[in-house]
């Protein structure tokens, strides 16, 4: 297998447009030199955003009060369930209000480092700007954030960083986030501006002349496909972690609408930059449908450990302190258990290779409470992770207040997704992508509360002050309407995809082939990869994809609810996916973040990166079905954090 | 674990819907009660009849997009859970398990196990959020919170939106609901200028679509997260002097 290089690295089709000058004026001197709608004129564009989560919501949200017509469109039955709901532990801001030597340079600093310098400054820059007025915009809308008894917000630590500066919600942070974007949404929607379709999934993005002009919708109740044009259309998708089947992400995650826009001409950006994040339930068997996540907050009361003898088989409340490692307080004095995602999961995942893994399966390892619950006691646990401990005892039937935790490393979140420029518009003019859809902010690793903060930031903050530039060149033209040629052929291609899948008429069903899927991924490109395994991988998924096209069992209808059938598209979409993010792997030679291939580690066998030959972005173009991807590069630079290897030691 | 399920299955809104008998064999105790239906599933698409319909989406308990009546309770049998939480272990070998959708009018049965619970977002739409375009806030701490109105606040918020409250009420009533989502916002000082205007708004939205309370108490029993009829008492108070205020207003309007 040998991978396409670009004969020009930093092609002319990347340009990331950033601004010049000092990075802390960038942003405000890019928003007053960027091209304006006024107010009057703003009705007179229509705007499509697909996706409800909180990148979604709060762009959709945002676009409406500036006056556009929006028309938003999720899959799920309304727009308050978006996965960003299940995020736990909290948002990031640079508030400094705990007087800890926090700021927003502090902020960009530790999300550059964490990323492991693969990502661009000055967009890292702007999110840690933007931070600040995230929380003051949430606070405003009645998100009920933890307090201290004077009434003033509270914080906590997060891994990676050594302030205090993650505001939370109980452990419901990111539902009370998407809930206060949900409602600013629907407060549009009765207001007027915005139209929200729910239970409708996007399958096509219209392009004309290089333009985006609209999008394919299938309503998921009747099988009716839509065709809806506006000037710009406005990806907030998610992540792609459901490639391996089991991962921490809702049952609906796809990857297909950014997929789709990869077709249709949007690059994509480091596909293997994924986050297995330490802190999950470990899997139970072989039936189980997803893995749950334990937010890494408990990291900041928790112990890790794993017995020093492989062979003890006692209890672990048995077992006496000087018979357990605390490994990461070994390993990492400095950052003990709060090091980042990656340092974290690898050491895990070393303790289970080294067969010291713990419980039934030997597939986790302990996550113990008993000091801090000493310490604090048992009502200050039950204050700050209550609902965690009831969730994790409904899994398992095992009490965490009495016996440590048990956890293993699981996909989370994907660093990587559709390439964007500093307005967040990818390669195709008009299409856009925010939130963990693009891959602009997190570089190999995203730092823990993170997530959230680049979903309202995109929303809220960016694309509302960015999305006028593109605008503003077509004042007074109509979108193209959607009995145009460009749409009847992408309505025509949804259908008659829809209809090879009824018609293959195989024996198996979607999920047995999307569990093959994610073994494959997660043995060979998951927590350690290898150019064997890769290759390997490679082939692998190409035998499963013709494997799939050939044996798929759909029953049903496409005129109906038929949940086989809209599976049958997402894993269909994977199998792609999985292929490129395999090949990245493959190409991309060095260790790096989330990316660690086990060639290139030192010798205590953390990350070994390659800055001469790899400081740059990786931007996938999509050729043909029988042509593999064409590798295009957009050069990293760092002038305000130099590059070092990473320590947290 | 050998188990005998009694499930609705109806074709969509407009067809008649049936109970229909499926066997479950081997069942993990350790499975969820989704991972248990999704292997029923498997099984039914193997011998060519289609799978049965259910909504779920996080799988753990925070979304609320899953729902189902099981043996006559919202969520099944364990207090606080939804019903991607619960267990097999909660049951026994040979049990026979009854499993529906919610039944409430305003919820239109999709598909099988799927209903339409759009009725709650039209609540929201009316009067369920403060109005505050973004970028016009304050800094955050400018506007102190007493603790114990955000722990209020927050309580109300834990709300999921997955209608168990509804399926549960004799009446079909949406109270709790709609009492967690105004309580939520009006218990805070930033929800306090639209106070009023939200309880009257939501109040009468939500009395197009769902029966009225008559603290039977099952909504708070049913609640995946233990959300307290309180709120419904809050809700009231807020309505009825809602009434005196705008009362009194419309009065004065008149005599000028």
């Amino acid at each position: 297998m040998t991978t396409q290089h670009s004969p020009n690295p930093g092609s002319p089709a990347l340009d990331p447009k950033i601004p010049p000058g000092p990075i802390q004026d960038r942003w405000d001197d890019h928003k007053f030199s960027v091209k304006l709608v006024n107010p009057a004129n703003k009705r007179k564009y229509d705007i499509i955003v697909i996706g409800t989560g909180l990148a979604g919501a709060s762009a959709a949200a945002s676009f409406g009060e500036l006056g556009y017509n929006v028309k938003v469109f999720t899959h799920n039955d309304s727009a308050r369930r978006g996965h960003s709901i299940a995020a736990q532990g909290g948002i990031n801001a640079a508030k400094n209000y705990r007087n800890d030597g926090d700021s927003i340079y502090r902020l960009f600093y530790d999300t550059v480092k964490g990323g492991d310098f693969r990502s661009r400054e000055t967009n890292v820059y702007r999110l840690a700007q933007v931070s600040n007025e995230i929380i003051d915009q949430t606070v405003a809308q009645g998100v009920p954030y933890a307090r201290e008894y004077g009434g003033l917000l509270d914080n906590r630590s997060f891994g990676g960083a050594q302030v205090s500066r993650t505001f939370y919600a109980r452990g419901q942070t990111g539902q009370q986030l998407l809930l206060g974007a949900y409602q600013a949404l629907m407060r549009q929607v009765e207001i007027g501006p915005v139209e929200l379709y729910t239970r409708s999934e996007m399958l096509e993005v219209a392009v004309k002349d290089g333009r985006a002009v609209g999008v394919v919708v299938r309503d998921l109740v009747t099988g009716e496909i839509t065709a809806h044009s506006a000037h710009a259309v406005v990806l907030a998708t998610g992540g792609y972690s459901n490639v391996y089947f089991l991962s921490t992400n809702a049952m609906n995650c796809n990857a297909t609408a950014v997929w789709r826009a990869h077709r249709k001409g949007a690059y994509f950006a480091n596909p293997c930059f994924t986050q297995i994040h330490p802190t999950c339930i470990p899997a139970s068997d072989e039936h189980q449908s997803k893995l749950t996540l334990m937010s890494e907050s408990l990291r900041n009361d928790g112990r890790i450990w794993v017995p020093v003898d492989p062979d003890d088989r006692r209890a672990p409340n048995d077992i006496p302190e000087d018979e357990r490692d605390y490994y990461l307080e070994r390993q990492y004095p400095a950052f003990g258990n709060l090091v980042p995602r990656d340092v974290a999961s690898r050491a895990a995942m070393r303790m289970i290779e080294q067969n010291r893994g713990i419980g039934p399966l030997k597939n986790g390892v302990y996550l113990d409470f008993g000091e801090a619950i000493g310490r604090l006691g048992r009502a200050k646990i039950e204050e700050r992770y209550g609902n965690l401990f009831e969730m994790y005892e409904r899994i398992t039937d095992e009490d965490p207040y009495e016996v440590p935790m048990r956890i293993y490393p699981a996909p989370h979140y994907t660093m990587g997704g559709l390439w964007v420029d500093y307005n967040l518009m990818t390669t195709v003019p008009g299409l856009y992508a925010i939130g963990e859809a693009n891959f602009s902010d997190h570089g190999a690793n995203r730092l823990g509360a993170s997530a959230l903060m680049q979903g309202l930031a995109d929303g809220y903050f960016v694309i509302p002050n960015t999305i006028n530039d593109y605008l503003s060149d077509y004042l007074n033209t109509k979108p193209v309407p959607t009995d145009d040629e460009v749409f009847m052929q992408a309505v025509a291609q949804v259908r008659e995809r829809e209809q090879q899948f009824l018609d293959i008429n195989g024996t198996r069903s979607v999920d047995y082939f999307h569990r093959r899927l994610g073994h494959l991924m997660i043995d060979y490109c998951g927590l350690a990869r290898s150019r064997e395994g890769l290759e390997k991988a490679i082939a692998e998924i190409q035998a499963l994809k013709e494997e799939f096209w050939r044996d798929l069992k759909v029953l049903g209808t496409n005129d109906s609810l038929n949940q086989s059938l809209e599976r049958a598209g997402r894993v269909a979409d994977f199998l792609e996916l999985a292929e490129l993010m395999c090949r990245d792997a493959l190409d991309r030679e060095e260790s790096c973040g989330g990316h660690f291939r086990v060639e290139h580690q030192t010798e205590d066998g953390e990350a070994k990166r390659d800055d001469e030959d790899y400081a740059f972005v990786s931007a996938w173009e999509w050729v043909d079905s029988a042509t593999p991807q064409a590798l295009h590069k957009e050069p990293l630079t760092f002038e305000y954090v130099p590059p070092s290897q990473r320590s947290y030691k | 674990m050998d188990l005998t399920l009694k499930v609705w299955r109806q074709a969509s809104s407009e067809t008649e819907g049936e109970f229909k008998t499926y066997p479950a064999s081997n069942v993990s105790p350790d499975a969820s009660f989704l991972e248990m239906l999704d292997e029923v599933n498997e099984h039914l698409n193997e011998i060519g009849e289609e799978p049965i319909a259910f909504d779920s989406d996080c799988r753990e308990g925070i979304c609320g997009t899953c729902g189902l009546m099981i043996n006559g309770y919202p969520h099944g049998p364990q207090d606080g859970t939804a019903t991607c939480q619960l267990h097999m272990r909660k049951f026994n070998d040979g049990d026979s398990i009854t499993i529906e959708p919610w039944r409430a009018t305003a919820f239109p049965v999709l598909r099988d196990l799927i209903v339409d619970r759009s009725p709650f977002d039209e609540i929201i739409q009316a009067g369920g959020y403060i109005s505050v375009n973004t970028g016009a806030a304050q800094d955050a701490n400018n506007l102190p919170v007493p603790k114990e109105a955000a722990d209020a606040s927050m309580d109300a918020a834990a709300c999921i939106g997955c209608a168990a409250c509804v399926a549960a009420c004799p009446n079909s009533a949406a109270n709790l609901f709609t009492a967690a989502k105004m309580q939520q916002l009006n218990l805070l000082p930033q929800g306090n200028p639209e106070r009023y205007s939200r309880a009257v708004a939501m109040v009468e939205t939500m009395e197009q679509y769902f029966g009225s309370c008559t603290n039977h108490g099952e909504c708070e029993k049913a609640c995946p997260k233990n959300i307290s009829i309180d709120f419904i008492g809050m809700m009231n108070r807020d309505y009825v002097k809602a009434q005196f205020k705008f009362t009194a207003r419309d009065a004065q309007n008149k005599g000028k």
